[in-house]
Parts: structure tokens; C-alpha cells; sequence
């Protein structure tokens, strides 16, 4: 009964459901494009200060860096997973897959933070008196690595907090038809984060 | 349509798929990382990024079960981005 409702409801909607799903895609671009400037940027230092790259990148904590890239693509799966759990109407499934997507995201900034407190501990920060003693590429390094990880890590805890909104959504309004375009695009913002971490870890931690 | 959306559906099991192929491409960057090969290092790290890219977009954002629109205003950022960073590289390489 529900179901045919629900059915109903969603030919109903369907250019809706295309439009929601391309504005989301429209509003990614203008995170692509934003983070790739950043990259830009990266690229343009590095090739004036190979040597000063390689050189700071083995200050990096590599495990860390791998276990983070772990708990991102696991996380990407499990609300992957829980899309299409909700797709099929398991909705304490779907709601399961959530909260470990949810706990892996809050695990990766856990991780971050333990990260940049050593580094911080070691005087290396933007403008400490360690760094400013520090060649020009080093500087620049680590200045682009606190930015952009930085600034991905605020999209981590954004997509922390939207997917946990989603998550309140199913569990106070669970038969709501519109849940599941809101997860669906939840879900693309997390794969976004994800695909940027992938090329932040190995253009910084793997370059020594 | 409602035919149309049921083919959109992807499997647990392809999702799980996805997802090992992404783990042993991150170990393969890892482990390659180790070894010098010189300028094809960054190349090596950026083709592997570029596949595990792929594969969370086509698989996971669903890009090859959207309408071609989505594919083709994915292919206009990628150009505008090689645009800009090839017109970067004009003025880095040869200032």
C-alpha cells in the first residue's frame, strides 16, 4: 500500500528527482573547480621546488595518510550501500549503513587532528619560527598542505553534519518519499570529499 | 521510467567490488611510491588517482547510469580544469 503510494509519488516527481540530482552535480563542479585551483597552485610550486616537495612530504605520517584513505573509500561504500539499501525499502539497513559512514567520517578527523597536533608539536605550522628558518619550498609545502587538507577536512565535518541531518529525516519521517533524493545527494557530496582525498594523499604524503 | 530506474539499480555486491578494487589501487600507490622512477612517479600517482576517480564516480555517483548530459557537463569541467592548469604550465615552463 505504502509502496504504491511511494511509486506514485515518485513518477510524479521524477524531472524533480533528474533536476535535484543535476543541481547537486552543478553545485560539485564549483567544489572541483575550487579545490582545483588549489591544485593548480600545488602543481605550479611543486615544478619550481621539486627538491623542497620531496623533502617535506617524508615529514608526513604515510600510515596515517593510508588509513585515512581507507576509512574515506570505506566510508564512500557504505552510503553507497545505504542508498541503495533505501532504494530497496530497508530502511533500519539503510539507516545502519548511515551511521558507520557517519562514525568513519568522524573517525577520519579524529585521525586529522592527532595529525596536525604532532606536526603542530614539532613547530611546524604556517609561520612558525621552525618553518620561517625553512627554505621557500618547505614553507610553501606545508602552507598548501594546512589549506588544503584543511579545507577539505571542513568538508568532511560539513558532510558529517549533512549526513546526519539525513539520518534524523529517516528516523522521525521514515516513509517520506523525499528522504531518499536528500540521501542521494548527501551521498555524492561524501564521494566528492572522497575523490578529492584522493588525489590530496598521494600529491602529498606519497611524493618523498 | 519506473523500468528506466530499476536498471539503475546496482547490486550490494558490485558496490563491495568497487570498493576492493579502490583498497588494491590504494596499496598499489602506496607500494609504487617506494620505488624511484623518476618523473613517471607523479604520473604514475596521478593515472592511478585518475582510475580510482573513475571508478568512484561511475560507480558510486551512478555517472554510468545517468542521462549523457551528466557525462558531458562532467567532460566541460575536466576540460576547463586541463585549460587552466595547461595555460598555468605555459607561464611556469617558459617565464
Amino acid at each position: 500500500m505504502s509502496s504504491v503510494a511511494e511509486t506514485a509519488v515518485h513518477e510524479e516527481k521524477h524531472s524533480d528527482v533528474i533536476g535535484a540530482k543535476m543541481g547537486m552535480w552543478l553545485f560539485l563542479f564549483t567544489e572541483l573547480l575550487l579545490f582545483g585551483g588549489m591544485f593548480i597552485l600545488y602543481a605550479a610550486y611543486r615544478a619550481k621546488h621539486q627538491h623542497e616537495f620531496f623533502l617535506s612530504s617524508a615529514e608526513l605520517n604515510m600510515p596515517i595518510g593510508t588509513l585515512n584513505t581507507a576509512l574515506l573509500l570505506t566510508s564512500s561504500l557504505t552510503v553507497a550501500l545505504s542508498i541503495e539499501a533505501l532504494r530497496r525499502g530497508s530502511r533500519n539497513l539503510s539507516k545502519l549503513f548511515l551511521l558507520a559512514t557517519i562514525v568513519m567520517g568522524f573517525g577520519f578527523l579524529v585521525n586529522k587532528y592527532f595529525e596536525w597536533s604532532a606536526k603542530i608539536h614539532h613547530g611546524i605550522y604556517p609561520n612558525s619560527p621552525e618553518l620561517l628558518k625553512a627554505s621557500a619550498g618547505e614553507q610553501l609545502f606545508f602552507s598548501l598542505y594546512y589549506v588544503m587538507t584543511g579545507l577539505h577536512g571542513l568538508h568532511v565535518l560539513v558532510g558529517v553534519l549533512v549526513l546526519g541531518w539525513i539520518y534524523t529525516l529517516i528516523q522521525k519521517n521514515p516513509t517520506d518519499p523525499g528522504n531518499f533524493i536528500k540521501l542521494e545527494n548527501g551521498g555524492l557530496y561524501w564521494h566528492l570529499v572522497d575523490v578529492i582525498w584522493i588525489f590530496l594523499f598521494p600529491l602529498f604524503y606519497l611524493i618523498s | 521510467m519506473e523500468h528506466h530506474q530499476a536498471e539503475h539499480s546496482v547490486g550490494y555486491g558490485t558496490y563491495v567490488l568497487v570498493w576492493l578494487g579502490l583498497l588494491v589501487f590504494t596499496g598499489l600507490t602506496v607500494s609504487v611510491s617506494g620505488i624511484n622512477l623518476e618523473a613517471l612517479t607523479v604520473t604514475v600517482a596521478l593515472l592511478i588517482a585518475g582510475f580510482k576517480t573513475f571508478l568512484v564516480m561511475n560507480y558510486f555517483m551512478h555517472l554510468k547510469f545517468e542521462p549523457i548530459l551528466f557525462r558531458l557537463m562532467v567532460f566541460v569541467v575536466i576540460i576547463t580544469f586541463a585549460i587552466f592548469l595547461s595555460l598555468t604550465f605555459l607561464d611556469v615552463l617558459f617565464r
